[in-house]
């Protein structure tokens, strides 16, 4: 067992006997992206470990499918505009819902309202949009946590994923996260704040310039001297860790949740390994 | 796909494999990303002075009848004219008879890219002028006889040694990577022309309702021999440039310098008001204002996006990109690049010719949150899109593509076996090789990055098995 002074003056335990303070946590309803559903599962996983550990009680609803965005974004808002909708429906009883992408929150919060203009669902989505969090500023402001128990004791870098940092102004909430896990080596890369070259389509519309920026972002992280570039939104980490394996990078990247999820204990799974030997 | 698309397509494709030419642009945008800091920092309030020029310019554009035409009788009363030129054409047609008219051989031009949109030189050398520019770094461009890629500093994608070898080369000067040298050799050469030039042309930064002035910023001051030296002197800019007072200058001419090179002040700011009065010593006989209209009155009965009339050209959001700093201004194929070109162009030039530029974009967000001026521009790329496949101007196999997409995700167990047979088959063609393989169905993907392990089985079919338990 392991003591530390919390910021806030007391002494909390962290590692494998981490026990949460609060005692009313809301109740959260995961919001799992569709390409997180289908592609980086364990990130969702990562999530409901940390939430729980922190006290919430989770449910995912499992009508959900896909926010819209993508269409939305590619100019097909007649198509995004049904996703949106039923999306509204499907969470139209949750007290607060969690999402492991600052995109995907976006989506949700700052463009519902426009896409659904003029229909009877905008004011239920203007209201759904402030109950829906994105992880890290729903543990730092909603929950009022930033010690989660956490143990990594790795040389980390965060990169700004744009739709976190520029719609929802997140920039604080994961470095306070960072910060507060034990072992960790928290640095800042150059640029942190330049797009990585995801953009959805633009990823494959205009690959060549999409790859571009993401060598960009590459060699940043590289010059960091982290072993881990972490960020909030898993799109980016995917285009990102595409890059990085194909120049034979020797950074990692990483969902926040999955650095906050891991606790030391010796039957997780080793972070590098993106899937788990169980799902692969 | 469009012509210019196709250009676009192939121009980016180079751009984005040219690390010297991305080393020459990031080093000029580093220099500039730490001026502007420190220049937005000795702003009290820097968004308070943001939402200002905001306000100042949507006024401005609701009543842009009443204040040109205030600014045009001013300029009448002092002698001037003024011509309202509703296209490039008018504009270019309008100079060339002037100068036809008057004999002018030689012009010596500022910085304008109104110029550059409406192609106004070469339909000048078209009949015989000669036509100089005098900006160092659009002096730079025309003697490689190539546009400006950037809307204040034309010459960025240039290094020294680059401009060096061209003087040698076009001006016979020495071997030297100097700047105070470099620039030494340009002065050679422009001076003598600014005393044997008949005409001016300069742009105007802003044109002033109250006082009927235009307003010229310049940082080495050619724009004042160029109209004090000269018999006539032509302005051509477009009419979005309007303040209503004066004293609003006090908050544009800070913000101008701060968002465009990070200055306390642009070195030099001049006022004109007309030709030059019977008890000056200088100034030029003649004064002409043109007002360039080339689909501005369209965009402005757009409600949605008018306010791309508020830009000033600090080139603020060209820097911001990411794009722009990856392929650089002349990748566009457009007068104005980055992202207020992407939005501006389709409005100018046709939606269905120029409509990939919104779309070669990753909606970063970057360039609104620098603009000084507050424009919308990353939603404004974002509605370019949507207005795109309004006019059905996209692939069919796009739109056939979305619609299964729809269909698709409206139902969940759709979504989870179509997810499952993807991931199935994915895994069973990697297994056998074909990653990053013609047959690989995520060619696009891979073409440029390794494929992410596929996993086994998706959240929600682990969470209903269970996973989710604690």
């Amino acid at each position: 067992m392991i003591k530390v002074h919390s910021a806030a003056g007391g002494t909390i335990l962290t590692g494998r006997n981490f026990k949460p303070q609060a005692n009313s946590m809301p109740k959260v309803s995961l919001f799992i992206p569709c390409f997180v559903d289908q592609l980086t599962p364990e990130v969702g996983f990562d999530v409901v470990r940390v939430l729980r550990r922190i006290g919430c009680e989770v449910e995912f609803p499992e009508a959900q499918t896909c926010c819209g965005q993508p269409a939305f974004n590619s100019g097909y808002w007649d198509d995004a505009r049904p996703l949106a909708e039923r999306f509204v429906r499907v969470f139209r009883a949750s007290e607060t819902v969690v999402c492991p992408s600052g995109s995907c929150t976006t989506m949700v919060r700052n463009f519902y309202p426009e896409l659904l203009a003029g229909t009877a669902l905008r004011e239920e989505a203007a209201s759904l949009g402030r109950r829906v969090f994105e992880f890290s500023e729903f543990l730092v402001n909603v929950a009022r946590v930033t010690e989660v128990g956490a143990v990594f004791p790795h040389r980390v870098a965060f990169h700004d994923a744009c739709h976190g940092l520029r719609e929802l102004h997140i920039k604080n909430e994961p470095r306070e996260l960072l910060r507060r896990v034990r072992g960790i080596d928290f640095v800042e890369m150059p640029l942190s704040e330049e797009c990585c070259g995801f953009g959805g389509t633009f990823a494959v519309k205009f690959d060549m310039i999409s790859a571009a920026m993401g060598e960009t972002k590459a060699g940043n992280a590289e010059a960091s001297g982290a072993e881990y570039v972490a960020a909030i939104d898993p799109s980016c980490l995917l285009h990102l860790d595409g890059i990085l394996r194909r120049r034979k990078s020797r950074v990692q990247t990483i969902h926040l949740a999955s650095i906050l999820a891991r606790t030391g204990a010796p039957a997780e799974a080793e972070p590098s390994k993106a899937v788990p030997q169980e799902n692969r | 796909m469009s012509t210019a698309a196709r250009e676009f397509l192939r121009n980016a494709a180079q751009k984005a494999a040219d690390r010297a030419n991305q080393r020459n642009i990031r080093r000029a945008i580093e220099h500039y990303n730490e001026s502007a800091r420190e220049g937005r920092a000795r702003f009290l309030d820097w968004e308070a002075a943001r939402q200002q020029c905001h306000e100042i310019k949507w006024e401005a554009l609701n009543h842009l009848d009443e204040y040109l035409v205030e600014f045009e009788e001013r300029v009448k009363e002092r002698g001037g004219h003024v011509f309202w030129a509703e296209t490039g054409e008018d504009a270019r047609r309008y100079v060339a008879d002037l100068a036809k008219s008057r004999g002018v051989r030689t012009i010596v031009k500022s910085k304008s890219m109104v110029t550059e949109e409406i192609h106004l030189t070469p339909a000048l050398e078209k009949i015989g002028i000669q036509v100089l520019e005098t900006d160092l770094g659009e002096f730079i461009v025309q003697l490689r006889n190539e546009p400006p890629s950037h809307i204040v500093m034309p010459a960025m994608h240039l290094s020294r040694g680059q401009i060096s070898k061209l003087f040698q080369e076009k001006l016979g000067a020495e071997a030297t990577e100097d700047p105070a040298k470099l620039v030494a050799v340009a002065r050679q050469t422009l001076r003598r022309a600014f005393f044997s030039a008949e005409m001016g042309i300069t742009g105007a930064n802003f044109l002033i309702a109250d006082s009927g002035m235009i307003a010229i910023t310049t940082n080495e001051g050619n724009d004042r021999l160029g109209t004090a030296i000269p018999r006539i002197h032509v302005a051509i800019t477009g009419i979005e440039k309007v303040l209503p007072r004066l004293e609003d200058l006090a908050l544009f001419w800070p913000v101008l310098a701060a968002a465009g090179t990070g200055q306390r002040i642009t070195v030099y700011n001049t006022l004109i008001g007309g030709p030059r009065a019977a008890d000056e010593i200088d100034g030029p006989e003649e004064f002409h204002v043109i007002l360039l209209d080339n689909g501005r009155t369209e965009l402005l009965a757009d409600a949605e996006q008018r306010d791309v009339l508020h830009c000033i050209r600090c080139g603020a959001c060209l820097n911001a990109c990411p794009v722009f700093r990856t392929i650089g201004g002349h990748a566009y194929g457009t007068t104005y690049s980055g992202p207020v070109g992407s939005v501006l162009t389709p409005h100018t030039r046709g939606l269905a010719e120029f409509q990939h530029l919104s779309f070669a974009s990753s909606l970063c967000g970057a360039c609104t949150s620098v603009c000084p001026v507050k424009i919308d521009l990353h939603h404004h790329l974002l509605q370019n899109r949507r207005n795109a496949v309004r006019a059905s101007d996209r692939p069919w196999l796009e739109r056939a593509a979305f619609s299964i997409w729809r269909w698709t995700m409206m139902g969940q167990r759709r979504f989870a076996a179509a997810g499952q047979l993807g991931r199935t088959l994915l895994r069973g063609l990697y297994a056998m090789g074909v990653e990053a393989t013609p047959l690989d169905p995520l060619r696009p993907w891979t073409r440029r990055r390794a494929a992410s392990a596929i996993p086994r089985k998706s959240f929600r079919a682990m969470w209903g098995q269970g996973g989710g338990k604690e």
